[in-house]
């Protein structure tokens, strides 16, 4: 625990000290969940309009608020006050809310700390710095302002049930985190394939007992979360709330998926078929605009609708489910859980750049498991982490970016190459193993350090020769390069994991 | 694979991470800098002194007021008082250097908010902007000057003392030396430009331990050109490099060349002044204003401390004081002088530094709270041998800046970097600290609480009517004393080098 407590301590250091740094809307965001769920009957929750920052997460999250707006209301009144509390950002309420968050990290030490807990003391550090001083979850969680920390904590502790094979423990806390943000239902299908077979194994009575038992207990979960609002006929109008399909497919800053470069295929061939002649109809909302209509338009590709998306992302992540389906093995649930977010992430709808956290935090936690594990993970980790820059757009806070990116990689790079270098030296016979894993010895091929140094270029070219040569003309194109550049990151990480997880029997 | 695994990682089990080297790679040193760099960028996000204070604000406004003459007015106007350099004003208190330095960076604020630098009309100018930009400039003057300073010197200690193992940890000693609150606070919290003479004088530390003599020479040269109280460690230099002169032949001509070079560095320094007596003068007037008293605010001095019982500024006149205060820094100073004229030495050097530097800050002239920050820099350059004095000397510092630091707003980001230093002090400190009989540890937690207790009673409670001062002086005392026994430890120890230089010197005459 000494070494969990002592790097928590160090990240609470940074974080304390980013408490006057830039923060977003969400901020407002969540204060106002603060004032809404302290202020009004619980009957309420799902239907008020007094703020445009309506409760959009599930029950359990909206629990969690109310629990934080009793010290709230006692710290500064006004900070939960539905109507004199809008837009406040008073000292009292910056330094409460920022707090609440770098103690709701409280549960991603505790996560972390369960899975590492088994590993040799220098594997151990490396993950938990990995994971704890992620630079991606301090720019969402501490700068811009959201509660990442806390959801990622609780689904590491049902990770490290599942590894541990407490599979009831670990479908249960699973639950409890779909109900606290469903975004994390991506990995539903997977928990439901592995479960099913490894949970409900051996005869055909103590399977049906188990299976009801898990049925049981998952149901208990949702009835306690969303019982209230079916009790006041609301079930409709939170479900509403949750999946606001009225949303684009694409996010106003594209996320790095699959998408992105549909929509880019789309766009050439428009003006390569205008060019020829054809008559090609511009579609209203324009995806360079920044603009998120109410459907996705494309000139000549098809164009795309939720299920569609929907039934994508279960086709991409079906040889996974089959894998799980035969052979379910504690040792890989964590690959496996990854590899569904990075499908949902690729080829969802409505991504927000911000949920590749989602594949980065479990697979931080896996990378230490061999070298190729490290240098996929220190690609992933830092096209993930730049692919945040944008949301922090201030020149205040570009210096403090930069140098958290910075800090990780060096840090990644030290770690690694001390844990894999050490490994080599005393037995030669391991050297071979590990190069038939990957294209050579090193922690970075080639390629990928061609492509992260592709990767100083972009952020050159959108900082500084960009304004200098366009001035402000075209200032989506920086940030379409960005995502463009990004996703064949993404891509690249998606075919990896695809690869792993097929490969791996 | 993974069977093989267990035998490799008993072998780093014993290595700790991320202090994993206990010698310094690039990488790590890279590490600590960049991180070293982020603490200074997070503090920076912080108020400064004077923010929203008319009319006179603070530290900052005199900065920028100092940038605002040197860009309008030419350079021999610098320290008169003109129409449009009023001295009352914030007039420049610091050699020319300093001055040239606030050109550099007003040619930089002007090119972008040439507003935040008009003659006049911008005094007391404060936006996001400028703020950052002023900001930035501290940020990399430390980057360019005080962070290779910190990184060869990191180097070159230990390529000349050597040493391996957990105590002797390099990236632990370069962290110390890099995340040292005070500086940081005081730099990029307060505003102010420590960063340059301190770094200067740690180039010329570093230079010293290379033997590039010269170097060293002008480096501390600038330094003291920069802000004059680098003169508080113009004693160690001077008699270290007088006592390696004394070693070789033709002393007189070794001596010779090193005042050449010094006072070569100074003449370039002071060009634009040296052409009459007068003007010469009237920057040397600016630079010592002994009408300023003895000592300002509580600062934790002998002056200050003594004055609670003896009232000095009453009892006698500023001439009196003036000739007091010399001769008492004079022997406060003398021992560690006389150590290394007679036995000049790397390590000796270094607690010379330390003894001479404390000898100014306890008994000189107008000693300003922010002057520990002096003996602070060859303390953390001492971690190693002496980590324990180094601690509780860092903590004594940071409380006895905490009014000044309290009254800039800055209490989150002081109370952060006293938690981070202790957290990353601690990383190395461990393993001494486990070997410390548990009589001693007591002795060595006592202040620590103590302070602690001072902090709490600072924060929280009204001081009476009559004595409204009251925290204040005890904070000024507790410091005081502490600092006095820190400096008598530290000349005993210097001293010691003598000590056995003398018992080396018979054994070998009885061989």
């Amino acid at each position: 625990m000494n070494d969990s407590w002592c790097f928590f301590s160090l990240s609470l250091c940074i974080k304390a000290l980013l408490i006057p740094a830039y923060h977003s809307t969400d901020f407002e965001v969540h204060r106002h969940w603060l004032a809404l769920t302290s202020s009004l009957p619980l009957s309420h929750w799902y239907i008020d309009t007094s703020s445009p920052w309506t409760l959009d997460y599930p029950p359990i999250f909206a629990y969690f608020s109310f629990l934080l707006s009793l010290p709230a209301s006692l710290i500064d009144p006004t900070i939960t006050d539905l109507v004199a509390g809008q837009n406040y950002a008073a000292p009292s309420a910056v330094v409460f809310l920022r707090l609440s968050v770098a103690a709701a990290d409280l549960f991603l030490l505790s996560g972390a700390h369960r899975l590492s807990s088994r590993l040799p003391p220098f594997r151990r550090r490396i993950l938990l710095a990995l994971v704890i001083w992620s630079p991606a979850l301090l720019i969402v969680d501490h700068i811009h302002f959201q509660y990442n920390g806390f959801f990622l904590g609780i689904l590491l502790i049902s990770l490290g049930f599942m590894v541990e094979g407490r599979d009831l423990a670990g479908g249960i806390v699973f639950a409890i985190l779909i109900c606290s943000k469903h975004l994390f239902m991506v990995a539903a299908p997977l928990y439901f394939v592995y479960l099913l077979r490894h949970y409900c194994n051996g005869e055909w009575s103590r399977a049906v007992a188990r299976f009801l038992v898990m049925g049981l207990a998952v149901g208990a979960v949702f009835v306690a979360t969303f019982g209230p609002f079916v009790y006041y006929g609301q079930i409709q109008q939170v479900f509403h709330r949750l999946f606001p399909f009225g949303r684009g497919l694409c996010h106003a800053y594209w996320a790095p998926n699959f998408w992105v470069f549909y929509i880019i295929l789309d766009k050439v061939l428009a003006f390569i078929l205008g060019k020829l002649g054809f008559i090609i109809q511009t579609p209203k909302a324009s995806f360079t605009g920044g603009l998120v209509g109410d459907s996705s338009a494309f000139a000549v590709l098809p164009q795309i609708n939720p299920i569609i998306t929907f039934l994508l992302v279960l086709l991409a992540m079906s040889p996974c489910l089959i894998k799980a389906f035969v052979r379910p093995q504690p040792k890989q649930i964590i690959r496996w859980v990854a590899y569904t977010f990075t499908c949902g992430f690729m080829f969802g709808w409505h991504v927000h750049e911000k949920a590749s956290l989602h594949i980065t935090i479990p697979l931080g936690i896996i990378a230490t498991d061999s070298l190729a594990d490290a240098r996929h993970y220190f690609l992933l980790s830092i096209v993930s982490c730049y692919s945040m820059f944008p949301l922090l757009f201030e020149p205040q806070e570009y210096p403090i970016k930069v140098l958290l990116l910075a800090i990780y990689s060096v840090l990644m790079w030290v770690g690694f190459s001390s844990l894999f270098s050490n490994s080599k030296a005393p037995k030669p016979a391991m050297e071979k193993k590990v190069e038939r894993s990957g294209n050579g010895t090193g922690l970075v091929g080639p390629v990928s350090s061609c492509y992260l140094l592709g990767l100083v270029g972009v952020e050159i070219w959108g900082q500084f020769l960009h304004p200098y040569i366009f001035g402000s003309r075209f200032p989506f194109l920086p940030l379409m390069l960005i995502s463009f550049y990004c996703a064949i990151g993404m891509m690249y990480s998606w075919a990896w994991q695809l690869k792993q997880i097929i490969r791996n029997s | 694979m993974s069977g093989k695994k267990p035998t490799m990682e008993e072998v780093q089990s014993s290595s700790e991470f991320p202090w994993s080297n206990t010698t310094l790679t690039p990488a790590t040193s890279v590490l600590i800098a960049l991180f070293a760099a982020l603490v200074r960028f997070l503090v920076s996000l912080g108020p400064y002194s004077g923010r929203d204070t008319p009319p006179m604000y603070g530290d900052y406004e005199a900065q920028r007021h100092w940038m605002e003459i040197t860009l309008h007015t030419p350079v021999v106007e610098w320290y008169r008082n003109t129409s449009a350099n009023n001295l009352s004003y914030w007039g420049l208190d610091y050699p020319p250097l300093t001055a040239y330095q606030s050109l550099a960076h007003a040619f930089l604020l002007n090119s972008s908010i040439p507003e935040s630098l008009a003659l006049i009309t911008s005094r007391g100018f404060e936006s996001h902007g400028s703020k950052l930009l002023m900001r930035w400039t501290v940020l990399v003057s430390d980057f360019l000057l005080f962070f290779p300073a910190a990184v060869c010197f990191a180097v070159v200690y230990f390529r000349r003392f050597g040493g391996s193992g957990r105590e002797r940890s390099a990236p632990w000693l370069l962290a110390m030396i890099l995340l040292n609150p005070c500086l940081i606070l005081i730099d990029h919290g307060h505003f102010q430009y420590n960063c340059i003479s301190l770094g200067l004088t740690l180039g010329a530390i570093a230079a010293i331990l290379l033997r590039h003599e010269f170097v060293a020479s002008v480096l501390f040269s600038l330094a003291i050109n920069h802000k004059q109280m680098s003169m508080y460690y113009a004693p160690a230099f001077f008699s270290y490099l007088l006592g390696k002169c004394l070693k070789r032949q033709n002393w007189v001509l070794e001596v010779g060349k090193l005042g050449i070079v010094v006072i070569g560095t100074f003449m370039f320094i002071w060009w634009p002044y040296l052409y009459s007596m007068e003007a010469a003068k009237e920057v040397l007037y600016r630079l010592a204003p002994f009408e300023r008293g003895i000592y300002e605010d509580y600062v934790a001095n002998f002056w200050c401390s003594t004055s609670v019982i003896i009232k000095w500024k009453k009892l006698f006149s500023i001439g009196f004081l003036k000739f007091l205060c010399i001769c008492t820094t004079f022997f406060a100073f003398l021992p560690s002088c006389y150590q290394q004229i007679k036995a000049p030495s790397d390590r000796g050097f270094l607690y010379g530094l330390l003894n001479s530097s404390f000898a100014f800050y306890l008994f000189s002239y107008q000693v300003h709270e922010k002057s520990i920050l002096m003996p602070l820099l060859p303390a953390s350059l001492l971690a190693q041998q002496e980590p324990f004095l180094f601690g509780q000397l860092v903590y004594c510092g940071l409380l006895s800046m905490f009014p000044l630091l309290l009254r800039d707003n800055l209490i989150l980001q002081y109370t952060v970097l006293f938690a981070l230093f202790g957290l990353i002090f601690y990383q190395n400190g461990r393993h001494a600290w486990e070997k410390i009989p548990l009589r001693r540890r007591f002795l060595l937690v006592l202040p620590v609480v103590l302070s602690l207790l001072l902090h709490l009673i600072y924060l929280t409670l009204r001081p009476p009517k009559k004595y409204p001062f009251l925290y204040e002086a005890l904070i000024m005392l507790f410091c005081f004393s502490q600092f006095m026994c820190f400096t008598i430890w530290t000349n005993i120890q210097q001293c010691s080098f003598l000590d056995i230089f003398h018992w080396t010197k018979a054994k070998k005459k009885d061989v």
